[in-house]
Protein backbone atom coordinates (compact mmCIF):
# COMPACT_ATOMS: atom_id res chain seq x y z
CA UNK A 1 0.00 0.00 0.00
CA UNK A 2 2.64 2.25 0.92
CA UNK A 3 4.35 1.71 -2.27
CA UNK A 4 1.38 2.36 -3.90
CA UNK A 5 0.49 5.82 -2.69
CA UNK A 6 4.87 6.80 -3.77
CA UNK A 7 4.25 5.60 -7.10
CA UNK A 8 1.30 7.46 -7.62
CA UNK A 9 2.87 10.44 -5.93
CA UNK A 10 5.78 10.18 -8.56
CA UNK A 11 3.80 10.16 -11.48
CA UNK A 12 2.12 13.31 -10.26
CA UNK A 13 5.28 15.02 -9.17
CA UNK A 14 6.93 13.96 -12.09
CA UNK A 15 5.45 16.33 -14.15
CA UNK A 16 6.58 19.34 -12.13
CA UNK A 17 9.58 19.05 -12.43
CA UNK A 18 11.48 15.98 -13.78
CA UNK A 19 9.47 15.95 -16.84
CA UNK A 20 7.78 19.47 -16.91
CA UNK A 21 6.56 19.58 -20.31
CA UNK A 22 7.92 22.79 -21.24
CA UNK A 23 11.38 23.14 -19.23
CA UNK A 24 12.70 20.07 -19.66
CA UNK A 25 10.75 18.47 -23.10
CA UNK A 26 10.56 21.71 -25.22
CA UNK A 27 6.56 20.50 -25.71
CA UNK A 28 3.84 23.34 -26.65
CA UNK A 29 5.84 25.88 -26.95
CA UNK A 30 3.31 27.46 -28.91
CA UNK A 31 1.23 28.45 -26.43
CA UNK A 32 3.71 28.73 -24.37
CA UNK A 33 5.11 31.64 -26.16
CA UNK A 34 2.48 33.25 -27.29
CA UNK A 35 0.38 33.08 -24.61
CA UNK A 36 2.36 34.06 -22.00
CA UNK A 37 1.87 38.52 -22.41
CA UNK A 38 -0.11 38.60 -19.34
CA UNK A 39 -0.41 36.24 -16.20
CA UNK A 40 -4.26 36.35 -16.16
CA UNK A 41 -3.15 34.69 -20.47
CA UNK A 42 -0.83 31.78 -19.31
CA UNK A 43 -3.13 31.04 -16.87
CA UNK A 44 -6.50 30.90 -18.31
CA UNK A 45 -4.61 28.69 -21.11
CA UNK A 46 -3.23 26.13 -18.27
CA UNK A 47 -6.34 25.90 -17.09
CA UNK A 48 -7.95 24.81 -20.91
CA UNK A 49 -4.99 22.57 -21.05
CA UNK A 50 -5.39 20.86 -17.98
CA UNK A 51 -9.33 20.25 -18.48
CA UNK A 52 -8.41 18.75 -22.25
CA UNK A 53 -4.94 16.90 -21.05
CA UNK A 54 -7.18 15.11 -18.04
CA UNK A 55 -10.57 14.43 -19.92
CA UNK A 56 -8.79 12.98 -23.22
CA UNK A 57 -6.49 10.86 -21.17
CA UNK A 58 -8.96 9.42 -19.03
CA UNK A 59 -11.10 8.58 -22.14
CA UNK A 60 -8.11 7.10 -24.10
CA UNK A 61 -7.28 4.95 -21.34
CA UNK A 62 -10.71 3.66 -21.07
CA UNK A 63 -10.60 2.71 -24.76
CA UNK A 64 -6.69 1.73 -24.58
CA UNK A 65 -7.61 -1.79 -25.20
CA UNK A 66 -10.62 -1.34 -27.68
CA UNK A 67 -8.61 1.03 -30.01
CA UNK A 68 -7.21 -1.15 -32.99
CA UNK A 69 -3.31 -0.26 -33.09
CA UNK A 70 -2.90 1.20 -36.46
CA UNK A 71 -5.77 4.11 -36.76
CA UNK A 72 -4.51 4.92 -33.10
CA UNK A 73 -3.25 8.10 -33.60
CA UNK A 74 -6.49 9.46 -35.47
CA UNK A 75 -8.50 8.05 -32.62
CA UNK A 76 -6.85 10.06 -30.18
CA UNK A 77 -7.24 13.38 -32.30
CA UNK A 78 -11.01 12.82 -32.53
CA UNK A 79 -11.08 12.67 -29.02
CA UNK A 80 -8.91 15.25 -28.51
CA UNK A 81 -10.42 17.66 -30.50
CA UNK A 82 -13.87 16.59 -28.76
CA UNK A 83 -12.78 17.98 -25.46
CA UNK A 84 -10.94 20.99 -27.30
CA UNK A 85 -14.36 21.96 -28.73
CA UNK A 86 -15.88 21.89 -25.06
CA UNK A 87 -13.50 24.00 -23.78
CA UNK A 88 -13.86 26.18 -26.47
CA UNK A 89 -17.67 27.02 -26.59
CA UNK A 90 -17.65 26.61 -23.45
CA UNK A 91 -14.99 29.91 -23.00
CA UNK A 92 -16.45 31.62 -25.72
CA UNK A 93 -20.06 31.66 -23.88
CA UNK A 94 -19.26 32.43 -19.93
CA UNK A 95 -15.29 34.17 -20.75
CA UNK A 96 -15.69 36.15 -24.27
CA UNK A 97 -12.90 38.58 -23.30
CA UNK A 98 -10.13 35.78 -22.34
CA UNK A 99 -11.72 33.81 -25.45
CA UNK A 100 -11.12 36.57 -28.04
CA UNK A 101 -7.77 37.22 -26.51
CA UNK A 102 -6.29 34.09 -27.22
CA UNK A 103 -7.65 34.09 -30.71
CA UNK A 104 -6.93 30.53 -32.93
CA UNK A 105 -4.66 29.14 -29.44
CA UNK A 106 -8.11 27.32 -27.63
CA UNK A 107 -8.73 25.55 -30.92
CA UNK A 108 -4.92 24.84 -31.12
CA UNK A 109 -4.81 22.80 -28.15
CA UNK A 110 -5.37 19.97 -30.63
CA UNK A 111 -1.99 19.68 -32.01
CA UNK A 112 -0.74 20.90 -28.79
CA UNK A 113 1.94 17.81 -28.47
CA UNK A 114 1.74 17.51 -24.77
CA UNK A 115 -2.14 16.07 -25.27
CA UNK A 116 -1.02 14.04 -28.21
CA UNK A 117 2.25 12.55 -26.56
CA UNK A 118 0.81 12.00 -23.41
CA UNK A 119 -2.30 9.65 -24.84
CA UNK A 120 0.33 8.24 -26.74
CA UNK A 121 3.27 7.91 -23.99
CA UNK A 122 1.42 6.81 -21.21
CA UNK A 123 -2.60 6.90 -21.03
CA UNK A 124 -2.49 4.51 -23.90
CA UNK A 125 -0.67 1.78 -21.70
CA UNK A 126 -1.58 2.59 -17.87
CA UNK A 127 -4.59 2.21 -15.79
CA UNK A 128 -7.41 5.12 -15.79
CA UNK A 129 -6.26 6.22 -12.31
CA UNK A 130 -2.59 6.67 -13.31
CA UNK A 131 -3.21 8.31 -16.77
CA UNK A 132 -5.62 10.62 -15.18
CA UNK A 133 -2.90 11.72 -12.54
CA UNK A 134 -0.35 11.66 -14.88
CA UNK A 135 -2.48 14.15 -17.05
CA UNK A 136 -3.04 16.33 -13.66
CA UNK A 137 0.63 16.55 -13.34
CA UNK A 138 1.72 17.08 -16.60
CA UNK A 139 -1.25 19.80 -16.63
CA UNK A 140 -0.04 21.67 -13.00
CA UNK A 141 3.34 21.86 -14.15
CA UNK A 142 2.75 23.28 -17.80
CA UNK A 143 -0.10 25.64 -16.02
CA UNK A 144 2.47 27.17 -13.16
CA UNK A 145 5.20 27.29 -16.15
CA UNK A 146 2.91 29.55 -17.77
CA UNK A 147 1.72 31.40 -15.14
CA UNK A 148 5.15 31.96 -13.84
CA UNK A 149 6.11 32.92 -17.45
CA UNK A 150 3.55 35.46 -17.89
CA UNK A 151 3.74 37.21 -14.50
CA UNK A 152 7.59 37.80 -14.93
CA UNK A 153 6.36 39.23 -18.63
CA UNK A 154 4.04 40.92 -17.47
CA UNK A 155 6.07 42.83 -14.45
CA UNK A 156 8.90 43.67 -16.72
CA UNK A 157 6.23 44.75 -19.64
CA UNK A 158 3.82 46.56 -17.80
CA UNK A 159 4.43 46.84 -14.22
CA UNK A 160 1.55 44.60 -12.98
CA UNK A 161 0.71 40.79 -12.05
CA UNK A 162 -2.83 39.74 -12.90
CA UNK A 163 -3.69 43.46 -13.52
CA UNK A 164 -2.46 44.24 -9.90
CA UNK A 165 0.20 47.17 -10.14
CA UNK A 166 3.36 45.89 -8.60
CA UNK A 167 6.32 48.48 -9.54
CA UNK A 168 6.60 51.89 -8.38
CA UNK A 169 4.35 54.64 -10.11
CA UNK A 170 7.82 55.78 -11.70
CA UNK A 171 8.99 52.69 -13.35
CA UNK A 172 9.01 53.01 -16.85
CA UNK A 173 7.72 49.30 -18.32
CA UNK A 174 9.81 47.52 -21.07
CA UNK A 175 6.71 47.11 -23.41
CA UNK A 176 9.32 44.74 -25.66
CA UNK A 177 8.95 42.03 -23.07
CA UNK A 178 5.12 41.74 -23.53
CA UNK A 179 5.83 41.73 -27.51
CA UNK A 180 6.91 38.76 -29.04
CA UNK A 181 10.82 38.89 -28.82
CA UNK A 182 10.26 38.92 -25.23
CA UNK A 183 8.42 35.86 -25.18
CA UNK A 184 11.55 34.34 -27.17
CA UNK A 185 14.21 35.89 -24.52
CA UNK A 186 12.40 34.94 -21.36
CA UNK A 187 11.84 31.35 -21.87
CA UNK A 188 15.54 31.29 -23.06
CA UNK A 189 16.85 32.42 -20.39
CA UNK A 190 14.11 30.85 -17.79
CA UNK A 191 15.38 27.69 -19.59
CA UNK A 192 18.84 28.08 -18.86
CA UNK A 193 18.67 29.51 -15.37
CA UNK A 194 16.37 25.78 -15.16
CA UNK A 195 19.21 23.57 -16.68
CA UNK A 196 21.74 25.43 -14.12
CA UNK A 197 19.87 24.76 -11.30
CA UNK A 198 19.34 21.30 -12.07
CA UNK A 199 23.57 21.09 -12.36
CA UNK A 200 23.31 22.08 -8.81
CA UNK A 201 20.80 19.92 -7.48
CA UNK A 202 22.75 16.77 -8.94
CA UNK A 203 26.02 17.98 -7.73
CA UNK A 204 24.84 18.19 -4.38
CA UNK A 205 22.72 14.73 -4.46
CA UNK A 206 26.44 13.29 -6.01
CA UNK A 207 28.06 14.68 -2.73
CA UNK B 1 -3.68 45.67 -54.79
CA UNK B 2 -5.39 43.79 -52.24
CA UNK B 3 -3.32 40.76 -52.74
CA UNK B 4 0.29 42.54 -52.68
CA UNK B 5 -0.96 43.16 -49.09
CA UNK B 6 -1.90 40.19 -48.10
CA UNK B 7 1.49 38.93 -49.34
CA UNK B 8 3.50 41.48 -47.28
CA UNK B 9 1.68 41.39 -43.80
CA UNK B 10 1.44 37.57 -43.97
CA UNK B 11 5.43 37.14 -44.59
CA UNK B 12 7.00 40.12 -42.88
CA UNK B 13 4.82 41.76 -40.72
CA UNK B 14 2.52 39.05 -39.41
CA UNK B 15 5.26 36.65 -39.55
CA UNK B 16 3.63 33.30 -38.74
CA UNK B 17 6.51 32.01 -36.52
CA UNK B 18 8.17 35.03 -35.06
CA UNK B 19 5.30 37.27 -34.51
CA UNK B 20 2.26 34.62 -34.29
CA UNK B 21 3.93 31.99 -32.53
CA UNK B 22 2.53 29.16 -35.12
CA UNK B 23 4.58 26.39 -35.84
CA UNK B 24 7.78 26.59 -33.10
CA UNK B 25 7.81 23.00 -32.60
CA UNK B 26 9.67 22.82 -36.26
CA UNK B 27 11.18 25.96 -36.28
CA UNK B 28 13.28 24.80 -32.79
CA UNK B 29 13.63 21.13 -34.14
CA UNK B 30 14.62 22.09 -37.89
CA UNK B 31 16.35 24.66 -38.09
CA UNK B 32 19.96 23.52 -37.02
CA UNK B 33 21.29 22.97 -41.03
CA UNK B 34 20.46 24.99 -44.18
CA UNK B 35 19.36 22.41 -46.36
CA UNK B 36 16.70 20.14 -44.47
CA UNK B 37 15.57 23.80 -43.28
CA UNK B 38 15.08 24.77 -47.03
CA UNK B 39 13.07 21.49 -47.61
CA UNK B 40 10.87 21.53 -44.57
CA UNK B 41 10.15 25.47 -45.77
CA UNK B 42 9.04 24.20 -49.37
CA UNK B 43 7.32 21.38 -48.08
CA UNK B 44 5.23 23.23 -45.76
CA UNK B 45 4.88 26.46 -48.05
CA UNK B 46 3.31 23.43 -50.88
CA UNK B 47 0.58 21.90 -47.70
CA UNK B 48 -0.68 25.43 -46.77
CA UNK B 49 -1.15 26.41 -49.65
CA UNK B 50 -3.69 23.82 -50.41
CA UNK B 51 -5.10 23.30 -47.19
CA UNK B 52 -5.89 26.94 -47.46
CA UNK B 53 -7.93 26.26 -50.74
CA UNK B 54 -9.73 23.21 -48.96
CA UNK B 55 -10.43 24.65 -45.52
CA UNK B 56 -12.06 27.77 -47.25
CA UNK B 57 -14.26 25.34 -49.30
CA UNK B 58 -15.06 23.22 -46.46
CA UNK B 59 -15.84 25.80 -44.28
CA UNK B 60 -17.87 27.78 -47.38
CA UNK B 61 -20.34 24.88 -48.17
CA UNK B 62 -19.99 22.18 -45.50
CA UNK B 63 -19.47 23.93 -42.15
CA UNK B 64 -21.58 27.39 -42.68
CA UNK B 65 -24.04 25.85 -45.49
CA UNK B 66 -24.80 23.02 -42.98
CA UNK B 67 -24.80 25.37 -39.96
CA UNK B 68 -22.20 23.13 -38.25
CA UNK B 69 -19.84 25.69 -37.55
CA UNK B 70 -19.13 24.45 -33.88
CA UNK B 71 -17.69 20.93 -35.70
CA UNK B 72 -15.22 22.70 -36.76
CA UNK B 73 -11.82 22.00 -35.08
CA UNK B 74 -12.76 17.80 -35.69
CA UNK B 75 -13.34 18.80 -39.56
CA UNK B 76 -10.31 20.94 -40.26
CA UNK B 77 -7.83 18.59 -38.63
CA UNK B 78 -9.61 15.55 -40.16
CA UNK B 79 -9.12 17.08 -43.71
CA UNK B 80 -5.40 18.09 -42.44
CA UNK B 81 -4.56 14.65 -41.64
CA UNK B 82 -6.22 13.09 -45.01
CA UNK B 83 -4.97 15.71 -47.37
CA UNK B 84 -1.08 15.79 -46.22
CA UNK B 85 -1.80 11.41 -46.90
CA UNK B 86 -2.62 12.48 -50.18
CA UNK B 87 -0.17 14.47 -51.10
CA UNK B 88 2.55 12.76 -49.72
CA UNK B 89 0.76 9.49 -51.58
CA UNK B 90 0.92 12.00 -55.05
CA UNK B 91 4.18 13.56 -55.02
CA UNK B 92 5.73 9.66 -54.08
CA UNK B 93 4.33 9.02 -57.66
CA UNK B 94 4.37 12.31 -59.91
CA UNK B 95 8.08 13.29 -58.50
CA UNK B 96 10.25 10.81 -56.66
CA UNK B 97 13.07 13.39 -56.17
CA UNK B 98 10.84 15.84 -54.78
CA UNK B 99 9.53 13.34 -52.59
CA UNK B 100 12.97 12.19 -51.66
CA UNK B 101 14.50 15.62 -50.51
CA UNK B 102 11.19 16.05 -48.61
CA UNK B 103 11.56 12.43 -46.82
CA UNK B 104 10.11 12.24 -42.92
CA UNK B 105 9.41 16.11 -42.96
CA UNK B 106 5.77 15.84 -45.13
CA UNK B 107 4.23 13.20 -42.77
CA UNK B 108 5.50 15.42 -39.24
CA UNK B 109 3.29 18.81 -40.82
CA UNK B 110 -0.05 16.78 -39.50
CA UNK B 111 1.29 17.85 -36.14
CA UNK B 112 2.33 21.39 -37.08
CA UNK B 113 -0.04 23.70 -35.64
CA UNK B 114 1.31 26.33 -38.19
CA UNK B 115 -1.58 24.03 -40.48
CA UNK B 116 -4.42 24.12 -38.49
CA UNK B 117 -3.97 27.41 -37.12
CA UNK B 118 -3.75 29.01 -40.93
CA UNK B 119 -7.34 27.08 -41.28
CA UNK B 120 -8.54 28.56 -38.33
CA UNK B 121 -7.28 32.48 -39.36
CA UNK B 122 -8.50 32.01 -42.43
CA UNK B 123 -11.90 31.80 -40.65
CA UNK B 124 -11.31 34.26 -38.60
CA UNK B 125 -10.28 36.67 -41.16
CA UNK B 126 -13.06 36.17 -43.55
CA UNK B 127 -11.14 35.91 -46.32
CA UNK B 128 -12.66 35.74 -50.00
CA UNK B 129 -11.37 32.18 -52.05
CA UNK B 130 -8.12 33.86 -54.08
CA UNK B 131 -7.33 36.03 -51.09
CA UNK B 132 -7.28 32.63 -48.72
CA UNK B 133 -5.20 30.77 -51.37
CA UNK B 134 -2.77 33.67 -51.46
CA UNK B 135 -2.64 33.83 -47.86
CA UNK B 136 -1.81 30.54 -47.37
CA UNK B 137 0.82 30.58 -49.91
CA UNK B 138 2.04 34.11 -47.94
CA UNK B 139 2.22 32.54 -44.98
CA UNK B 140 4.06 29.47 -45.81
CA UNK B 141 6.53 32.07 -47.14
CA UNK B 142 6.96 33.66 -44.35
CA UNK B 143 7.66 30.64 -42.23
CA UNK B 144 10.23 29.41 -44.98
CA UNK B 145 12.07 32.89 -44.36
CA UNK B 146 12.01 32.69 -40.70
CA UNK B 147 13.33 28.86 -40.26
CA UNK B 148 16.25 30.17 -43.39
CA UNK B 149 17.45 33.23 -41.32
CA UNK B 150 17.38 31.27 -38.51
CA UNK B 151 18.86 28.12 -39.69
CA UNK B 152 22.23 30.57 -41.20
CA UNK B 153 22.56 31.79 -38.15
CA UNK B 154 22.49 28.40 -36.18
CA UNK B 155 24.81 27.29 -38.21
CA UNK B 156 27.57 30.21 -37.58
CA UNK B 157 26.56 29.89 -33.91
CA UNK B 158 28.34 26.12 -34.05
CA UNK B 159 31.54 28.15 -34.00
CA UNK B 160 30.86 30.32 -30.55
CA UNK B 161 31.70 29.54 -27.74
CA UNK B 162 28.26 29.31 -25.17
CA UNK B 163 27.93 29.16 -22.06
CA UNK B 164 27.04 24.88 -20.80
CA UNK B 165 24.24 25.95 -19.48
CA UNK B 166 22.52 27.65 -22.66
CA UNK B 167 23.44 25.42 -25.11
CA UNK B 168 20.82 23.61 -27.37
CA UNK B 169 17.38 25.17 -27.07
CA UNK B 170 18.18 27.95 -24.43
CA UNK B 171 20.76 29.71 -27.06
CA UNK B 172 18.22 28.89 -29.90
CA UNK B 173 15.52 30.76 -28.35
CA UNK B 174 17.58 33.80 -27.48
CA UNK B 175 18.77 34.33 -31.02
CA UNK B 176 15.29 33.99 -32.00
CA UNK B 177 14.09 37.15 -29.99
CA UNK B 178 16.86 39.06 -31.92
CA UNK B 179 15.56 38.02 -35.02
CA UNK B 180 11.86 38.76 -34.01
CA UNK B 181 13.08 42.15 -32.88
CA UNK B 182 14.45 42.67 -36.13
CA UNK B 183 11.34 41.76 -37.33
CA UNK B 184 9.49 44.01 -35.38
CA UNK B 185 10.95 46.71 -37.70
CA UNK B 186 8.36 46.08 -40.56
CA UNK B 187 5.25 46.83 -38.09
CA UNK B 188 4.72 50.32 -39.76
CA UNK B 189 5.57 48.64 -43.27
CA UNK B 190 1.85 48.91 -44.28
Amino acid sequence: MVTRKFTLWKEFAKGLWDENPILRMLLGCCPTLAMTNSATNGFSMGIAVIFTLISSSTIISLMRNLIPKEVRIATYIIIISTFVTVVDRTMAAFLPDISKAMGPFIPLIVVNCIILGRAEAFASKNTVGRSAIDALGMGIGFTLTLTFLGSIRELIGAGTIFSVQIMPENFIPWAVMILPPGAFLMLGLIIGAVNWLNAQITKKAAH
Amino acid sequence: MELIIIIISSVLINNYVLVQFLGICPFLGVSKKLSPAISMGIATTFVMTITAAVAWIINQYILIGLNLQFLEIGAFILVIAGLVQLVEMFIKKTSRPLYDALGIFLPLITTNCAILGLALLLVIKEYNFIESIVFGFGSGAGFTLALVIMAGVREELEMADVPAYFKGAPIALITASCIALAFMGFAGLI
